[in-house]
């Protein structure tokens, strides 16, 4: 049985998940995370060693095509769709010295 | 007005007829929805001046001695989170405000090849996660029935597109529940196909081992012919079904004489199943025994776990999925010095709080030290209810129960705990899970006279057999 989920947890959470929360966001979130992973020790506290997991209702193998060039989205068209963009590419801000 | 209430197939049957036009089912429908939208907001988008000229395109084939096809002039309505060329795709999130996709969704393709008209782009929970329709960044969607009260969701604007008259015919996707729960709550019919049945290109993604596409009538015959144009094969869906579809429309009338049917035991003694929505179950097996079905009380013991390992399962694919919003390639950024700084703050601003709740629950349970004891844990689950269900379609054809625990609820009711508004889902949620088909018809009223939905489920691909049991119900409906 897993442990209860604290408030440093969330915060860890929000920092992989790339999501700024306040100090009530957190506290908030702790208690209904929380609850939702408690009703969710019916699943956790059942003995499944001997069940395979289901990742997928199809149990479909790779689906290949031919491999033959076909109609893509246009270029421009998508770009304009981008909130910044040059020289045919995604424009975004610093990225390289950034801290990891 | 009162035109604005008849069937896809009477609407596609005139029109190809020559006995009305396209353009005139258009602006009845289009009167309706500038006479009520205004009160309940099915829609996020509908441009007039299109919905015409799309008619008239009908029109001028007709005229020509061409065949629009089998939804000749139908008007339809599309969730909005269906991808539309060049018409805005919100997913009812600020995050994609304004975005205008580079293509149409393969249904929507489908649709228009068949002779639809597409009415407009309806009202959802954010990213479809909800079950009131509620969680929509641009306000709730209200019932027809009653404005008082929720649509249900999270395909709140379709079923309520459809109840109000807007459009005989409406697309949502179902990830746990979304088509049939809002269908029941307004009183038409919901069909979740087969996983696979229906290509999911286009279709912006919540939980994809889970998400169907499929259609709101307010006939079962209707949602048979939407099937079988939107259902098939597609190239641009790796998961879509390569088995040939049947004649979903020929197979409606055929009865069920014979159909042996099982009452799901575990979905009527579930906590919070209103005991007139178990006596409209009951009833609903009664008619189905009545019309030559052999009726069997059935126990499916897994389903218990459904609601617990779906809210594993959909919230750690929906942090994944929309992992891609991110400032970059579409919708929203908000600006800032770095690139991981915009990220941070563009995902900050542009979701709304139940899907940064999914976020954070799907991030945790697929993070480090977790992942076995809940993610692998939920994904076991995933076969036991699977393996129940197949266990169970030995014994019987097809499987009745509830759709949604309670008739439509207040607004604000379920919204101050999210797991009270998770349980709208308890009946709903196991058919996802194992990939199943699920239709909800209506069958008479709770005792606040709101419509009540029955839930008829089958084995995969077995649509023609829920759509043969749904007539049935809908011609003995209270």
């Amino acid at each position: 049985m897993a442990e209860r989920i604290t408030r440093d947890d969330v915060a860890k959470v929000a920092q992989l998940a790339r999501l700024a929360l306040t100090d009530d966001e957190l506290d908030t979130f702790t208690g209904q995370l929380a609850a939702v992973l408690e009703h969710a020790e019916d699943v956790a506290a059942l003995d499944l060693a001997d069940v395979a997991p289901t990742a997928h209702p199809l149990q479909l193998g790779n689906v290949l095509r031919p491999d033959v060039v076909g109609p893509t989205l246009d270029r421009d068209e998508v770009l304009a769709a981008a909130p910044s963009a040059e020289d045919g590419r995604f424009r975004v801000p610093t990225i390289l010295g950034e801290a990891p | 007005m009162g035109e604005s209430f008849i069937s896809a197939r009477e609407v596609a049957a005139g029109v190809r007829a020559g006995e009305w036009t396209a353009r005139h089912v258009a602006d009845e429908h289009l009167a309706a929805v500038a006479e009520r939208d205004g009160e309940i907001h099915a829609f996020l988008h509908v441009d007039p001046d299109a919905v015409r000229a799309a008619a008239d395109r009908i029109d001028a084939a007709v005229a020509a001695g061409d065949d629009p096809g089998p939804l000749a002039g139908v008007p339809v309505a599309l969730k909005d989170n269906l991808c539309t060329r060049g018409v805005p795709t919100t997913c009812a999130s600020r995050i994609l405000e304004g975005w205008r996709p580079p293509y149409d969704a393969t249904v929507v393709e489908r649709l228009v090849a068949a002779g639809a008209v597409v009415v407009g782009k309806t009202n959802l929970d954010e990213f479809a996660m909800g079950s009131s329709t509620e969680n929509s960044a641009f306000g709730p969607t209200r019932n027809p029935l009653d404005p008082s009260r929720v649509p249900g969701g999270s395909s709140g604007g379709s079923a309520a597109a459809v109840a109000a008259g807007f459009a005989p015919l409406a697309l949502g996707s179902d990830t746990g529940g979304s088509i049939r729960q809002p269908a029941a709550l307004c009183g038409v019919v919901g069909l979740k196909p087969t996983y696979g049945r229906v290509s999911r290109h286009g279709l912006v993604a919540f939980a994809s081992s889970l998400d169907q596409i499929g259609p709101f009538t307010r006939s079962v015959a209707d949602a048979a012919l939407a099937l079988d144009v939107i259902g098939g094969h597609d190239p641009l869906d790796a998961t879509s079904s390569p088995s040939p579809q049947p004649d979903h429309l020929a197979a409606v009338d055929s009865g069920v004489d014979g159909l042996r049917v099982g009452v799901l035991s575990e979905m009527l003694d579930m906590d919070g199943v209103a005991p007139e929505v178990v006596a409209r179950v009951r009833e609903a097996a009664e008619a189905l025994a009545a019309a030559g079905a052999e009726v069997v009380e059935v126990s499916v013991p897994a389903v218990i776990y459904g609601l617990s390992a779906y809210y594993l399962i959909a919230p750690a694919e929906a942090s994944s999925n929309l992992a891609r919003f991110d400032g970059v390639r579409y919708g929203l950024r908000v600006d800032a010095p770095t690139t991981n700084e915009m990220m941070v703050a563009t995902r900050t601003r542009g979701f709304g709080p139940e899907v940064k709740r999914r976020i954070m629950l799907g991030t945790y349970a697929l993070s480090a030290g977790y992942y076995d004891a809940f993610y692998g844990q939920a994904q076991r689950v995933r076969t036991l209810i699977a393996r129940d269900f197949a266990a169970a379609y030995e014994r019987v054809d097809v499987l009745l129960s509830p759709t949604s625990p309670t008739t439509a609820f207040a607004f604000g009711d379920k919204t101050a705990d999210p797991l009270t508004m998770y349980l709208n889902d308890v009946c709903t949620i196991p058919s996802n899970l194992s990939g199943d088909p699920a239709i909800s018809v209506p069958f008479g009223t709770g005792g606040d006279d709101l419509p009540v939905g029955v839930q008829v489920m089958g084995p995969a691909l077995a649509e023609t057999d829920l759509l043969r049991t749904a007539a049935v119900l809908e011609g003995a409906a209270p």
